[in-house]
């Protein structure tokens, strides 16, 4: 089974690993037959997609799990809502096809729209443009205790500024503070970037960041590894909490 | 009422582990203050994972929001990354629920556990906006109030609090909360007298140290409305009690974080060393239909899959066996429920009871034998026999435990260099029962320096000075090298040292606690922020010493910061007792065998609450005697009292 759910207002600041132990919680508490792992520590059979970075918000966070029984992915969404903490909604839920490949490995690339507190629309402009016509990113990544360079040119998949009036207030970073706003698709592969090291290459400093969506793109086309339902939160960044 | 989230979230990007800061925890309190309720401002003064499961935070917690009259949010110790972005912004310490600021609330009540998070109190009543001196606050300031295990020598933080609550807080905090909604207008002096006629609670403002040539001669009441003894309270029935109904459950992991449910309070074991056994007699179980209700509720409410049945010693409950397995053995648990039992008893019993509550996730099990030798555990009445030891961690390797964790004291009274030994030696014993069953076993033998308490019978003692408890770390490691499969651990004996100016210093020592927190001495419960030297500088700067606070013996006749306050127990069985043990002689559990009159039960006009008047199942019980025969040791124990009403 499949969920959708979104990660909004002051749950950001809980880490991935948070927001596992939240939906492990939440279905116990609603009774559903989760799946145990066998073996001397049996674990609920859950697995997340691409960890979100703790303080970013989502609208596009994906969940697998498998259940020892059926049950009715319509009404789960429902039965799941008011059992997660506030900021935390499920969006949908679908059953899986039997080997369906794991959220890991089938999602290539991320869309975010993040805050810019304190640079006005040209100046960012300036600063995307610039990152897009270099030839190379290099940055310096802690990987598995070793330092590492890796050049994160070939993950700015699209950056633009979006549109919107240059007065807007970004409370969550700096009360009253201006700015303008970010839109990037970046891609998971090899490694994800995150929205910190985006910064780092724009030179600027980021505010609040909201993943819009994950996509799954194969042989040309792309979709998302579960629609959002027609009622989503509005996907322009608007204060959540 | 005036939120500050605004404020405080955008200092969060800035911090480490920022969602100790945001609340949301399942079961706290969403309403905000009412017209006419007293507010409080419940505090623990360590880190949110630290301070979040407090058991006792979160009865009062409960207890007054369910109180049309009172209404309470919670503040836990800002990390220093924190702090320090708060007090650039000029954020003061705020409530998690609204983002309240302290000085709105009408009470801040601290909850005191562990003597090194005295800065940490003081720390917390500045970042609140308030003079740390409660001299210095006047009616506009709320009333800073304080309890837990700590406050049973409240002496050190006398000049900085201007209430402390001795003994159980469920029934007082009403009679508080009372008092505080009738007496609004009060000026400050009159409502803290006012308070101090509360049973249980003591005003430190009442009452004045008198000093003769440096040592402390009496703490004589200032008025006579004010009691010269302050008695701790007692709730004499816990099923009248039954919380936390509705135990927080946070977004982030804390420690314990699990179900807790308190299966009873008080222990008479009689572990000298064990200042909690001492101040929370008499024991009171809860009846076992309460716990099988709050342990199935508190799950399905909670969505937790592991469940701690606490108490000072768990497999001492009645009929604990029939407890643990009818929580297993729950369908609606279907096999996913782990239950823990903190504290275990050390004997073969308790190790079957285990095995049959960790089917799933086996990793390690503890025991505390406290002392190495048959002696030494004479001496503190830890009356464990080294056969019981053996037959425990026999048992755990035999049902597939493969790490064993010890815990010991060193520094104890009449403690010799070949007791020190000791402790390798049974540990090591324990390595070669462990490698008959599995290559691999381990056992880990963690080694705390001892602190005297206050209201024990140890109470008189001179703790080792810190480069005596060196040496003695310095004989275990000489001794365990040559023992495989041993993993020796120890306190720092300087954080001991430290402990110790705290937990029996009389009220000049507040100078010294305040000194360090001016220093920036905060978490000093934390390896990495603790350092003995702003104590020692404090202790310099008040003119006192460590050897006459900390390492010196206590004569009978001295007086002691503590004696105007009671946890029921007689001065002199506590001073018998602490002659008893330099004599190695051990006390039998007065559960099961003839009261001894500690004072605890008789002057306090409560009674011994439990199910069965036989000792449990399993080992000698310390009692080095046979019994199988447990109903006909003589028993003096108590009809049940009142039935909840």
């Amino acid at each position: 089974m499949r969920f959708r759910f979104a990660k909004l207002g002051r749950v950001r600041f809980t880490s991935h690993r948070d927001v596992a132990r939240m939906w492990e919680r939440a279905l116990r508490r609603a009774g559903l037959p989760v799946s145990y792992t066998a073996g001397f520590s049996p674990r609920p059979q859950l697995s997340f997609g691409l960890a979100l970075p703790t303080g970013c918000e989502s609208v596009a966070e994906y969940l697998d799990v498998v259940f020892g029984a059926p049950v009715d992915a319509g009404a789960l969404p429902e039965v799941l809502d008011p059992l997660l903490p506030e900021g935390i909604s499920v969006q949908g839920a679908a059953a899986l096809e039997a080997g369906a490949s794991s959220l890991q490995e089938e999602v290539t690339s991320c869309t975010w729209e993040i805050e810019v507190p304190g640079v006005e629309r040209a100046g960012l402009a300036g600063a995307v443009e610039q990152v897009l016509a270099s030839a190379s990113l290099p940055v310096e990544r802690e990987r598995k205790g070793r330092r590492q360079t890796d050049d994160l040119r070939p993950a700015m998949i699209d950056l633009s500024v979006l549109p919107g009036s240059d007065d807007h207030t970004f409370d969550a970073v700096v009360p009253g503070a201006r700015g303008s706003r970010l839109y990037a698709e970046l891609s998971t592969r090899p490694r994800g970037v995150r929205p910190s090291e985006l910064a780092e290459v724009l030179g600027v400093e980021l505010g609040l960041a909201r993943r819009t969506c994950q996509w799954i793109e194969r042989s040309g086309s792309r979709w998302e590894p579960l629609a959002a339902p027609a009622a989503s939160p509005d996907p322009v960044l608007g204060r959540a909490s | 009422m005036t939120s500050l989230w605004p404020r405080i979230e955008p200092l969060l990007a800035r911090v480490t582990k920022p969602a100790r800061y945001i609340g949301g925890e399942l079961g706290a309190c969403t309403s905000e203050v009412q017209p006419g309720q007293v507010a409080w401002l419940l505090v623990y003064p360590d880190t949110y994972e630290i301070g979040l499961p407090n058991q006792g935070l979160q009865i009062l917690y409960e207890i007054l929001n369910e109180r049309p009259d009172a209404h309470a949010e919670r503040a836990y110790a800002p990390w220093t990354d924190m702090e320090a972005e708060m007090r650039r912004s000029a954020v003061p310490l705020f409530s998690l629920e609204h983002g309240r600021p302290a000085l709105e609330f009408d009470v801040i009540a601290f909850n005191l556990s562990a003597e090194l998070t005295y800065t940490n109190v003081l720390n917390l009543i500045d970042l609140s906006g308030l003079p740390v001196r409660g001299r210095e606050r006047g009616g506009e300031h709320p009333l800073v109030i304080a309890g837990g295990h700590c406050a049973f020598n409240p002496e050190p933080l006398a000049d900085f609090v201007d209430a402390f609550v001795l003994g159980d807080g469920e029934e007082v905090v009403g009679e508080i909360n009372d008092l505080l909604g009738e007496r609004r207008e009060m000026a400050r002096r009159a409502l803290l007298t006012s308070l101090a006629a509360i049973p249980g609670v003591y005003v430190p403002s009442c009452y004045e140290p008198v000093y003769v040539e440096g040592r402390l001669a009496g703490t004589n009441p200032l008025s006579p409305a004010v009691p010269a003894r302050v008695e701790k309270r007692v709730v004499a029935d816990l099923a009248r009690w039954p919380y936390p109904k509705k135990q927080l459950v946070p977004l982030v992991e804390v420690v314990h974080d699990r179900l807790n449910v308190e299966i009873f309070r008080g222990c008479t074991r009689g572990c000298r060393f064990c200042q909690a056994g001492m101040i929370t007699r008499p024991v009171r179980e809860r009846p076992a239909s309460q716990v099988d209700d709050m342990v199935r509720s508190g799950l399905r409410r909670t969505g937790y899959d592991e469940v701690a049945l606490t108490s000072l010693s768990s497999a001492d409950f009645s009929g604990i066996e029939q407890t643990v397995s009818g929580i297993i053995n729950d369908p609606e648990c279907s096999g996913q429920v782990s239950v823990s039992l903190p504290s275990l008893r050390v004997d073969a019993f308790t190790v079957t009871v285990a095995a049959e509550i960790q089917k799933v996730r086996r990793t390690g099990l503890t025991f505390a034998p406290e002392g190495g030798t048959w002696r030494m555990r004479q001496v503190i009445n830890k009356l464990i026999s080294e056969e019981d030891l053996y037959a425990a961690v026999e048992g755990a390797f035999a049902q597939g435990w493969r790490r064993v964790k010890l815990y010991f004291l060193i520094g104890l009274p009449t403690e010799t260099d070949d007791d020190v030994r000791g402790i390798v030696t049974l540990a090591g014993n324990c390595v070669e029962l462990g490698r008959a069953h599995h290559r691999g076993a381990t056992v880990t033998a963690s080694v705390g320096g001892f602190v005297p308490k206050p209201q024990t019978p140890f109470q008189w003692f001179g703790q080792d000075t810190t480069a005596e408890l060196r040496r003695k770390v310095g004989v275990l490691k000489e001794a365990a090298r040559r023992v495989r499969g041993l993993n020796l651990r120890w306190h720092d004996p300087e954080a001991t040292t430290a402990e110790g100016i705290v937990s029996r210093g009389d009220r000049r020592v507040g100078a010294v606690v305040e000194h360090v927190w001016r220093a920036g001495g905060t978490f000093q419960e934390w390896s990495e922020h603790f350092d003995l030297r702003l104590w020692e500088a404090g202790l310099d700067a008040a003119g006192l010493t460590l050897e006459d606070t900390v390492f010196r013996h206590r004569r009978e006749d001295e007086v002691l910061p503590w004696d105007h306050l009671s946890a029921g127990l007689h001065r002199d069985f506590l001073w018998q007792d602490f002659q008893d043990a330099l004599e190695a002689h051990g006390l039998e559990d007065c559960r099961w065998t003839p009261c001894y009159d500690c004072g605890a039960c008789t002057g306090l006009g409560v009674e011994h609450v439990v199910a069965s008047v036989v000792a449990p199942a399993g080992g000698s019980q310390g009692t080095g005697q046979d019994l199988s025969r447990g109903g006909e040791v003589p028993v003096r124990l108590l009809e049940r009292v009142g039935a909840p009403r």
